[in-house]
């Protein structure tokens, strides 16, 4: 893709065309502002709990998180945030990943990490809140 | 990947440093960058004075001075010497700007240092091959779109309508803004880049162009318009303080709105 143009039979309007618009893109643009205000929401309301939490005695941190509201005020914010960082990590490997079959693997790798990081968070969660 | 080093066959080496004119009492230095496709050497950065005395007092001035009485071997495009024609643009003391808009006296370094526009082939010396650019501008079909039969004299606006248009036709395709542009540097294949895009809301919003639905569908592309990342290089480099990265928020806040 980085072929200077004159240096290629194509013409300089064919490379520009290149395979057409994805008619996309928009949807994205407006998960990662939804989940960017989400996240600053919903930290305004984890942060006190954290620091109400920070430096009790275990059997005090269980209750709180196995509090519902509390409980459902974390899941949330591990949703939003892993949803942010999938869909903004998407955006950094295909500015700087420019390789077809790297790029298509970093961005499997992407998702399955966001996956993998969301569900074991959640499943601590739960867990505790459940009365572990 | 991104390639942050040059191919050994770009890196830059010293220059020739050309002799003071005679008898000359202001001087200013002048580093330019060389490269000749022809000749089969690196690019180099070569020392020039310019008798202030002798000569007009922006950067284009000194560069028309030396190509006159010093060195009629170097390349540099101009035209109208007065900014609208677009054609002198280059890196000037580290921005693209156009070099008959910009002083000498507003250079901060000691010298005046000139490099072609970043990130563009370069055909010689501070000329680069813009051959993409214009094509990219070509792709968003700047003319009036219309599917209403044409009227027998000129397509009516309405004041306010034609205002919508202030800060956008004054573009005159100088290429500081995309060439000043990261996002465009790493995708310049597939993003449209500020100037094309700036004239792609130049069509959106003409109260007179029936084709808008066409055009947002077409820019509508995670490539062509989202690689945007509103980085503010655009607005800051416009030689004519415009301001293409606002006109690409529009455009996206276009792309939203038709939405929901």
């Amino acid at each position: 893709m980085s072929v200077s143009p004159g240096s290629s039979m194509r013409t300089p309007r064919r490379r520009v065309a290149g395979l057409g618009s994805a008619r996309s893109g928009t949807g994205h643009f407006w998960l990662q502002r939804l989940t960017a205000i989400g996240n600053l929401l919903l930290i305004l309301i984890a942060l006190p709990i954290v620091i109400a939490a920070a430096g009790q005695e275990q059997a005090q941190v269980v209750a709180i998180i196995g509090h519902p509201l509390v409980a459902i005020v974390l899941l949330l914010l591990l949703f939003s945030i892993c949803f942010h960082m999938r869909i903004g990590m998407q955006v950094v490997i295909e500015d700087y990943v420019h390789t077809e079959g790297l790029k298509v693997l970093a961005l499997i790798a992407n998702t399955f990490f966001t996956i993998a990081v969301g569900s074991a968070g959640a499943f601590a969660v739960l867990k505790i809140s459940f009365g572990g | 990947m991104v390639q942050l080093t040059l191919p050994k066959n770009s890196q830059l080496v010293e220059g020739k440093v050309w002799p003071k004119p005679a008898g000359a009492n202001r001087l200013t230095e002048y580093k330019i960058y060389r490269w000749n496709p022809d000749d089969g050497k690196n690019p180099s950065v070569d020392t020039y004075y310019v008798d202030r005395d002798d000569c007009g007092p922006m950067v284009l001035d000194g560069l028309i001075w030396i190509k006159n009485k010093v060195d009629p071997t170097l390349t540099f495009r101009r035209s109208c010497r007065e900014g609208i024609c677009g054609s002198c643009s280059m890196n000037i003391d580290g921005t693209n700007t156009l070099a008959c808009l910009k002083s000498m006296d507003d250079v901060d370094a000691s010298a005046v240092k000139i490099y072609p526009l970043p990130h563009m082939p370069v055909v010689k010396d501070l000329v680069p091959d813009l051959t993409q650019f214009y094509a990219q501008h070509a792709s968003v079909e700047p003319w009036l779109h219309t599917e209403t039969p044409a009227p027998e004299k000129e397509w009516r606006q309405g004041r306010g309508d034609r205002e919508k248009l202030d800060g956008l036709y004054e573009c005159i395709l100088c290429a500081c803004c995309s060439t000043s542009c990261p996002s465009y540097w790493w995708n310049g294949d597939r993003y449209l880049g500020p100037a094309a895009l700036l004239q792609a809301y130049r069509w959106l919003i003409d109260s007179r162009d029936e084709a808008t639905g066409e055009r947002l569908d077409d820019l509508e592309d995670p490539f062509r318009l989202y690689r945007c990342h509103t980085i503010m290089n655009c607005a800051k480099a416009c030689p004519k303080g415009l301001n293409p990265a606002k006109a690409i928020a529009e455009i996206k806040k276009m792309m939203v709105a038709r939405q929901f």
